[in-house]
């Protein structure tokens, strides 16, 4: 799987979240907690999904590092690969 | 005989749309079961009846608005000398214990899947869940509700066009349309807190807590769960709530013509933000019941039917103290109003981190503020200082919440 496609998938995740909103259009560096007014249930429903489709168990330590796009396609890409 | 009328469904409600009807004549009913779909302008609830019996008729159409207090159907019951049907919590019965609602999978929040162009579609969460279930797309749906939004009873007319009971909707009797839903959303809040600043004399008091203890036991926890049995932090703070009440009782309950009326059960009412703007605070029922992993599963299955529709009457009017956490978004310190008639509000801010001094010593620990909101008619300080000593001292021993 590479970044696109890791890409995708997640935002199929965030349009399960935040369905009015449209997460390609974001930023690749934007907050998207902020951006999407993601709280900390979606947040972990976020990652429950990301269980599902990735079969990658994220710790909780590793939240803080987990805000934007960019940071959770490269995060995915490293575990992944 | 009873008469079922429409309920209120909080006390910023005057009326609501029926949805749809889950019985039909003949049918017989128990004390809550789900019998009706009522939209109202926070949200679609399914409506419970109040005693045993037997429909005799169904007076209102789906489709139609109707007043609080609207007579909507017949029931006959076994003992026809009881007195009719009363939504209101002063004259509920007892809550005595009572079996939890039955649990339904929760269902999928639905994915619009508009072009990137296209306007964003307007629909009730409800219809949005209908749709979803009925595999309606929300763009083939002519909106009848205000400003074109989507309603229920429009994804309905689509699903099953040849059915006789999805005629079109007539427009809803009531006097003007709200501009659109989320106008009708402020205007229900609005009237709930108007009227609880006018009637309730607040007093509100603040503590900061130590969370150190609580957090570190809940990540050691957290760490061995798989990720969808993981627990939020705020379900340890409701839990420490609810041991708190235990002590403090008289902030659980009612202030209704003039008096003060204590509630034996705890339906702790949670503040959950709605997306397309607003919120709505149903109650966790018999929260005095559960431990963490209970009231996490229930909190998930409320949160995510607050979404999506399918809350029922019951979660919504029984609810005999709320709490709202405001720290996702970074607020230190919540001043709650109170939802009439309950008599207190508990507030959480963000856990901050902060220098904090124990036993001479100087260290930095992550800290929460937090606030209750209490009805000086039917406590003093000197409860609400003890209710929230009692919420810090649970937080030190998270093994024993």
């Amino acid at each position: 799987m590479n970044s696109d496609d890791i890409r995708t998938v997640v935002f199929e995740i965030l349009r399960r979240i935040a369905p009015e909103s449209d997460p390609s259009a974001l930023d690749p560096n934007e907050n998207i907690r902020q951006a999407l007014d993601i709280d900390s249930f979606d947040a972990l429903n976020f990652f429950v999904r990301v269980n599902e489709q990735f079969g990658i168990s994220v710790p909780e330590s590793d939240y803080g590092g987990l805000n934007t796009v960019s940071e959770i396609v490269g995060y995915l890409s490293a575990r992944l690969g | 005989m009873a008469e079922f009328r429409m309920p209120s469904l909080g006390s910023d409600m005057e009326a609501g749309t029926l949805i749809e009807w889950r019985v039909k004549p003949g049918d017989r009913v128990q004390r809550r079961d789900v019998i009706a779909v009522v939209e109202t302008e926070k949200a679609a609830i399914e409506i419970e009846v109040y005693e045993d019996g037997i429909v005799e008729a169904l007076l209102v159409q789906p489709g139609r608005k109707v007043a609080v207090g609207t007579v909507m159907a017949i029931i006959r019951t076994e003992a026809a000398t009881e007195p009719p049907v009363a939504f209101e919590p002063s004259s509920r019965p007892e809550p005595v214990k009572k079996a939890a609602p039955e649990k339904k999978a929760a269902p999928e929040p639905p994915t619009i899947q508009a072009p990137p162009e296209a306007p964003r579609i307007k629909a009730s969460p409800y219809a949005r869940r209908l749709a979803a279930e009925r595999g309606v797309d929300l763009r083939r749906v002519e909106g009848t509700g205000p400003a074109g939004a989507i309603g229920a009873a429009d994804v309905q007319r689509t699903a099953s066009p040849t059915t006789p009971e999805a005629k079109p909707a007539p427009p809803p009797p009531a006097g003007k349309p709200a501009s659109d839903s989320r106008a009708a959303m402020r205007r229900a809040i609005a009237a709930a807190m108007a009227r609880s600043k006018r009637e309730i004399p607040h007093y509100y008091l603040q503590t900061r807590i130590d969370m150190r203890r609580t957090l570190d036991w809940l990540a050691a926890e957290n760490l061995r769960r798989p990720i969808q049995e993981r627990i939020l932090p705020v379900v340890p703070l409701i839990r420490a709530v609810v041991l708190a009440l235990g002590e403090v009782p008289e902030l659980n309950g009612f202030w209704i013509d003039g008096s003060h009326r204590i509630a034996e059960a705890i339906h702790l009412g949670f503040v959950i933000n709605l997306r397309q703007g607003g919120l709505i605070a149903p109650a966790l029922l018999n929260a005095e019941e559960k431990r963490l992993d209970e009231l996490m599963a229930d909190l998930r299955d409320l949160i995510t039917r607050a979404r999506s529709g399918g809350l029922r009457s019951s979660e919504m009017t029984d609810a005999t103290i709320t709490v709202t956490s405001l720290g996702d978004l970074g607020v230190e310190t919540v001043f709650g109003i109170i939802y009439p008639p309950q008599v207190a509000l508990v507030g959480f801010g963000k856990i901050i981190d902060q220098p904090w001094c124990e036993n001479g010593m100087i260290g930095v620990r992550p800290i929460l503020t937090a606030t209750l909101s209490a009805d000086h008619r039917a406590t003093d300080g000197h409860r609400g200082g003890l209710f929230l000593d009692a919420l810090g001292r649970r937080l030190q021993e998270p093994s024993k919440l």
